[in-house]
């Protein structure tokens, strides 16, 4: 309600103002569209499916199972906040899994090495391509679909065949569960059995909240919504927007190494074909959350809810019974589709 | 003496020309790719004649094999070269249309039976319906671009995810396996003519674009809306619709080359058709030393791109590259063409230049 009445007092308002609170409003508007549908969604699943989605253990598991889209959702947001895009994320999360898992099973590696393997991996990736886009200016849409492909390949030239990793000390810690206090269910045996966790999701909701915390109440993260909504303005403002560009994406590089290894915790094996299409699921959760291609604005805590409602629709399309491949990947299309639609409706209305 | 600089700087002149002849570029690449080859293995350039399964006399070698699989590369550059003049971005989902293309072709071509003995419909008709299907697709992207103003990368994203499962879904998930012979000319060899037939479908693309290009305004409007979409529009043109226009004209070359695609197996795998096909496009047009944020370009160096990309493919296979691992080694390559053609890193070079000048002059 709020946010509509902000859009109408934001018209007569003065420029620099004005585009301040507009601003504010496409992000608040795009985050309530995007938080009412996600709860639409759920608790309509849970009237018409019943059942599994009742069970808390079926929202937890949703969660288990995205906790790397998530983190890698939250690294995408930050760059796209910027203006830019990075679509290397799937792949470098193939090649953080392969990796780790060669040096752990053939190498008898331990799991706080791996660890930091993966987090170079990652960093490497965003300081290059960073420095390529900020500083040379390159496209980042080219730079990043290059860093795409070179991962990948990367990643069978590392090792072709898929396995899965037996290392005793990793096992355990794939294995871990948390569980959730007072979230339970009764199974078919009749035994109360507690919602569960993996270590994966505490990482995923620690980045949320950090990340969340640094856009909004930091100088850093004010100037990447600065740079991204207008960077000749954030320019005169004193903005080092070079520089900026090139700290989104490595922090997006960061993030990937974090989302990459929870990824592997999650799975346990490394394969060429691991997170295909994770990119377009981050890319997509980012903008069902309410990130504008366009750059300067956006919200992680809508990445969050919009990793959620990806994955939602999609235990919705499996359990309605059209479980094959095709369905999951043309309801994906139809969703982000949908958003970008409403997006630059909005953007449209905004100009006007 | 005058006279003599003179000569002197009228020849630095003719190379300064060459050097920034858009085709220098391919060329140049095309000739360092040659030169390894022959000195790592002269055999590379060998071509045997010999006879197929069928009987047919076929020519065979490395470089036959670069004609062959270049041309469907050179068809699809054609295509992105357009979209990326006009819309300054790349279309990412021909891969997947090729898949749908493919599928809708053999959809029309065996009916509701999967395995048919005899085709159900002529060939030229289903690949008509194929042509549709492939611009509408193509219409779709350039509407999302030109009226949504979505970037075409991310718009054609969409496509990108679902293709494959529409292409899946267009058979049903069956694949269908077409026993005319007939069917398999177009991806392999005409009875009796030893040059295989994509190089021909190739050259009729190249032909007819080249014919639009010449008898129509086409190309002065795509970069003109490429170099300035409002400016243009002041001047009378419909940005919009050259846009999506070059989106169809892409969808149309997609067509022809998922007609040569499923005629190579007369069968389709929807995973595996086309893969990372869409990596190679947008490197044959960069490769080009085509501006990949639109605005001015060169149909030709794009073509050459094309067919030094396959060379490029070729040579790595010959040296057993895996084919999974085969973009990494591309990826190299994109990177350090954006890199050099970066105006950035132009500008560095070109003050280390007139540095060196001014140090020979003094």
């Amino acid at each position: 309600m709020s946010s509509s009445n902000n859009k109408a007092t934001s018209k007569s308002s003065s420029a620099g103002l004005g585009a301040k609170i507009k601003n504010m409003t496409d992000t608040n508007l795009l985050l309530t569209i995007t938080i009412v549908v996600f709860f639409v969604m759920y608790i309509g699943a849970m009237i018409i499916q019943g059942a599994g989605f009742l069970k808390p253990q079926t929202f937890f598991n949703i969660l288990n199972a995205n906790a790397a889209l998530i983190i890698l959702s939250c690294g995408l947001s930050i760059v796209m906040i910027t203006g830019g895009i990075d679509i290397s994320v799937g792949g470098v999360t193939a090649l953080i899994s392969m990796s780790c898992a060669v040096y752990l099973d053939y190498h008898n590696g331990n799991v706080a090495t791996s660890l930091l393997i993966a987090l170079a991996i990652g960093l490497a990736f965003g300081v290059f391509q960073g420095f390529l886009v900020a500083y040379l200016d390159i496209q980042p849409f080219i730079v990043t679909l290059a860093g795409m492909f070179f991962a990948r390949g990367m990643t069978t030239i590392v090792n072709t065949a898929p396995f899965n990793v037996a290392n005793e000390a990793f096992v355990a810690l794939k294995g871990t569960r948390i569980n959730v206090p007072g979230m339970g269910s009764v199974n078919k045996l009749g035994k109360y059995v507690n919602a569960y966790v993996e270590i994966g999701v505490i990482v995923a909701l620690i980045v949320v909240i950090v990340f969340f915390c640094i856009l909004k109440w930091t100088k850093l993260g004010r100037s990447f919504y600065a740079v991204g909504g207008n960077s000749q303005s954030a320019l005169m403002l004193g903005i080092n927007v070079k520089r900026t560009r090139f700290i989104a994406h490595v922090l997006c590089g960061l993030l990937a190494g974090i989302g990459g290894f929870v990824y592997f915790l999650h799975v346990g094996s490394g394969s060429a074909s691991h997170a295909s299409g994770a990119e377009m699921d981050a890319i997509a959760a980012s903008i069902i959350g309410g990130t504008m291609l366009t750059g300067g604005v956006g919200n992680i805590l809508g990445t969050f809810f919009g990793v959620l409602s990806l994955s939602t629709i999609q235990n919705i399309v499996a359990s309605a019974g059209l479980d094959q491949a095709w369905w999951t990947g043309i309801t994906r299309a139809v969703m982000l589709c949908i958003f970008l639609i409403i997006q630059s409706v909005v953007i449209a209305r905004k100009k006007k | 003496m005058p006279n003599n600089s003179a000569k002197k700087l009228n020849g630095t002149n003719a190379l300064q020309n060459l050097f920034r002849n858009q085709i220098f570029i391919p060329l140049a690449a095309l000739l360092l790719l040659a030169l390894f080859n022959l000195i790592m293995d002269p055999s590379f350039f060998g071509i045997s004649f010999g006879y197929n399964s069928l009987g047919n006399p076929v020519l065979s070698g490395s470089l036959i094999t670069i004609l062959d699989n270049g041309s469907e590369l050179a068809i699809l550059a054609i295509g992105m070269t357009l979209v990326t003049a006009a819309s300054g971005g790349q279309d990412i989902s021909v891969g997947a249309a090729i898949a749908i293309a493919g599928s809708t072709l053999l959809r029309v071509l065996c009916g509701t039976n999967s395995r048919p003995d005899t085709l159900q419909a002529p060939i030229i008709v289903a690949f008509l319906i194929s042509c549709v299907v492939a611009m509408l697709f193509g219409a779709f992207n350039g509407v999302l671009v030109a009226y949504f103003k979505i970037p075409p990368m991310v718009a054609t994203l969409i496509l990108y995810t679902a293709g494959r499962s529409i292409a899946a879904w267009i058979n049903n998930n069956e694949l269908p396996i077409i026993s005319e012979p007939s069917f398999g000319y177009f991806g392999s060899f005409i009875p009796g003519i030893p040059i295989p037939t994509p190089f021909f479908i190739a050259v009729i693309c190249m032909i007819v674009i080249t014919l639009v290009m010449k008898f129509t305004n086409i190309k002065l409007f795509v970069q003109s809306v490429g170099i300035n979409d409002s400016s243009s529009r002041l001047n009378g043109l419909n940005p919009e619709l050259i846009k999506i226009m070059s989106f169809v004209i892409l969808g149309l070359c997609v067509a022809v080359v998922g007609l040569i695609k499923v005629s190579r197996i007369s069968s389709i795998n929807y995973s595996v058709i086309a893969k990372d096909i869409e990596m190679d496009a947008i490197l044959a047009v960069a490769l080009g030393g085509n501006a990949l944020s639109g605005g001015k370009f060169n149909m030709a160096a794009s073509i050459l791109g094309a067919y030094v990309i396959q060379f490029l493919t070729t040579t790595l296979y010959k040296y057993n590259v895996q084919s999974d691992a085969l973009p990494a080694y591309k990826a190299a390559v994109v990177i350090i063409l954006v890199v050099v053609s970066s105006p950035v890193v132009r500008e560095k070079f070109s003050k280390i230049w007139k540095n060196l000048k001014a140090k020979e002059v003094g």
